[in-house]
């Protein structure tokens, strides 16, 4: 175990700049997101959740994917290149390390998405264990442990002190570069943290939420319940619970017009968009509740049915916090729950 | 809230609603919702509370298109947005039976968060003088009321109701702000200090279209970028994309007809405040075309969608700069 000061971090975040780019919590226009770091940046570690997941990393928001034009009569295309440079994703919370390893069942199966592949192969995850976790977390309903996140290197702020432990390869390289600005540490003050914070979890609101009746099986006992009809209403048909979920993995692509071109470019979709998943006869969802339906039967039963049972609901209650109906995944596993069925 | 719901129940009992439009309560106190009741029963779960912000006018479009009538309650600003509805003929007023309800000043989960609380169990909300007293996990803390209120109450347009079939309970006009100060604090600034102050905040964009799609002036059957027609589609191509076309095209799409509800700056996950476009425009209608307040009434004209022989030239809006 080995330990930085807290006063000490922006030489931590210097060290890691000089070998690769730098992504953390900063603070922008009084919002908390992962964002690039660099001496002026307001590096925010108190905000528990970001407001976007840190999947932009891995998987942008919007990224051209290539382009092409005409030259001399021909049709020129030209490929993106694929990242090549190292990067440190730093401040990772538990739930969100999950929500990457959701993202690498979709992206790294076959066939690979190479773009999604490189940014994985060059990115390291220090996660950052989560000291005050909030009422809308339920990261312990999935398994996880935001005590004792995954990760290439982990980390817990205890007072004025950022403890920090490599996990794996990568985490072991990143370390040996900084290892100049660590010291020894005591591994009893983070036992003790994890068991401050493992009694918080316990006192949440939904620390203890059963899953009964989710999973493969729900596709087809859960997809024509009534229930559906009675939740979807307030749903306002925003993405607001796509854009900062951190498994949401659809996306859309799309050609731009350059003007002397074509510039095709990828980018987050969202099944609450009266679009999503538009073909050339039409769309196979036509109503707001199916569209509803589409998100949490993924999260639930979809993804599962597809990746031996692995939920692609983490638990980070960020569509909890921030629907703008007060609509979420909590709400309707608890209306099941209510319904038996 | 008892009043509310028993008198609901009567008019659904009486069969002169078939439904009634209000905020159903959730797991807290804050995390109520937009929801239709058809019964007693169903209305065991309404609630009214500091945390009903929303505003349930835009709900209306399609409530108008049901079977009967549905009774909607309206807070005096709420008012503004059914009149315009009205006026735009995107709502029917025989469908509604308006209950006007009071409105002491309503809250923003998030600016309970802002003031360093973590967590938020339940929060005692007695009047909005008073202290908000918030239960966490952590113990509980205490927060103004007023710190706690939504930008739009601190700006309140008064505690009238514009429309309404009868009214319930008391308001409290909560302003204690300008409604322009900050819109002229953005005018005074140089073009680079605007661009900056815009470029930070727009850069926060995920283009969820929580603004568009709550904003009841937004009413479009098909809105342009839905459109997969035009390259304008509802998804991000570019990081400069939403700065320079999509809030900006909706600003002057809304301007005259925007009451300034407050709903876009209310839903945005990233804290933007967009009501400041809006009330860029506001402000300039007034200058250039006299006061004006969209919502008002169901039938004054508005001033972009009327002629006057003493409008203003649109030279002499291009001489301001």
């Amino acid at each position: 175990m080995l330990k930085i000061n807290r006063n000490d971090l922006p030489s931590l975040f210097a060290a890691i700049r000089q070998e690769s780019d730098l992504y953390l919590p900063v603070k922008t226009a009084g919002k908390t997101n992962f964002a690039a770091w660099d001496e002026t940046a307001q590096v925010d570690l108190d905000t528990l959740k970001t407001v976007k997941s840190p999947k932009d990393a891995f998987f942008p928001q919007s990224e051209n994917l290539y382009s092409c034009h005409q030259e001399g009569g021909k049709t020129q295309i030209v490929p993106e290149t694929l990242r090549e440079e190292p990067f440190v994703l730093f401040g990772v919370r538990g739930c969100d390390v999950r929500g990457i390893q959701v993202l690498d069942k979709v992206f790294l199966s076959n066939p690979v998405d190479s773009y999604y592949a490189a940014r994985r192969e060059q990115g390291t995850v220090v996660s950052f264990a989560c000291h005050a976790p909030e009422t809308s977390c339920f990261c312990k309903v999935f398994g996880i442990d935001c005590a004792d996140p995954e990760g290439d290197v982990v980390t817990w702020l205890v007072g004025e002190e950022l403890y920090w432990q490599p996990k794996t390869e990568k985490g072991e390289a990143l370390t040996a570069k900084v290892r100049h600005l660590l010291s020894e540490a005591d591994e009893a003050v983070v036992a003790a943290e994890q068991t401050a914070i493992r009694g918080i979890v316990e006192k949440l609101p939904y620390s203890n939420l059963s899953l009964e009746g989710w999973g493969g099986e729900a596709a087809k006992t859960r997809f024509d319940s009534p229930v559906w009809e009675q939740l979807y209403k307030p749903c306002l048909a925003c993405g607001t619970c796509t854009f900062v979920c951190p498994t949401c993995q659809c996306y859309d692509i799309k050609d731009y017009d350059t003007g002397s071109g074509v510039q095709r470019f990828r980018c987050w979709d969202s099944c609450m968009y009266s679009d999503f998943t538009m073909m050339a006869h039409g769309n196979n969802r036509t109503s707001q509740m199916q569209r509803f339906r589409q998100r949490f039967l993924h999260k639930l039963a979809y993804f599962p049915a597809n990746n031996d049972g692995m939920f692609s609901c983490v638990g980070c209650g960020r569509c909890v916090d921030k629907c703008p109906s007060h609509l979420n995944i909590l709400k309707v596993i608890k209306a099941f729950a209510k319904e038996g069925v | 809230m008892q009043e509310l719901i028993a008198r609901a129940g009567a008019l659904l009992q009486s069969g002169e609603v078939s439904r009634v439009l209000g905020w159903r309560k959730g797991e807290h106190v804050w995390d109520v919702e937009p929801a239709f009741f058809h019964s007693a029963e169903e209305l065991s779960e309404f609630v009214y509370n500091g945390f009903c912000g929303a505003n349930l006018s835009k709900y209306m479009i399609e409530a108008s298109k049901l079977e009967g009538k549905t009774l909607v309650f309206l807070k005096p600003c709420d008012t503004y947005s059914f009149n315009q509805l009205i006026k735009e003929h995107r709502v029917d007023r025989e469908k509604a039976y308006i209950i006007g309800v009071g409105c002491k000043g309503k809250l923003k989960i998030e600016n309970i968060d802002a003031a360093g609380i973590l967590d938020v169990q339940g929060a005692d909300y007695p009047d909005c003088s008073d202290t908000l007293t918030v239960k966490t996990l952590y113990g509980d803390k205490e927060v103004s009321y007023a710190s706690a209120m939504l930008e739009r109450c601190h700006v309140c347009k008064g505690k009238e109701h514009k429309i309404y079939d009868e009214l319930m309970g008391e308001s409290v006009d909560t302003c204690d702000a300008d409604r322009f100060a900050q819109v002229a604090a953005i005018e005074a600034m140089s073009p680079e200090e605007k661009f900056a102050f815009f470029q930070s905040e727009l850069s926060k964009c995920i283009r969820c279209n929580a603004c568009r799609n709550v904003c009841p002036a937004c009413s479009c059957r098909k809105c342009v970028f839905d459109s997969n027609k035009f390259d304008s589609a509802q998804k991000a191509n570019t990081t400069s994309f939403e700065e320079k076309m999509f809030h900006i095209i909706r600003a002057f799409h809304v301007a005259g007809r925007c009451t300034d509800c407050g709903e876009c700056s209310r839903v945005c996950p990233q804290g933007i405040p967009l009501h400041l476009f809006n009330r860029k425009f506001i402000r300039d209608i007034n200058a250039l075309y006299g006061e004006f307040q969209a919502g008002e009434d169901a039938e004054t004209k508005g001033p972009l969608t009327s002629f006057r022989t003493d409008d203003v030239e649109p030279g002499d809006a291009g001489k301001r700069g």
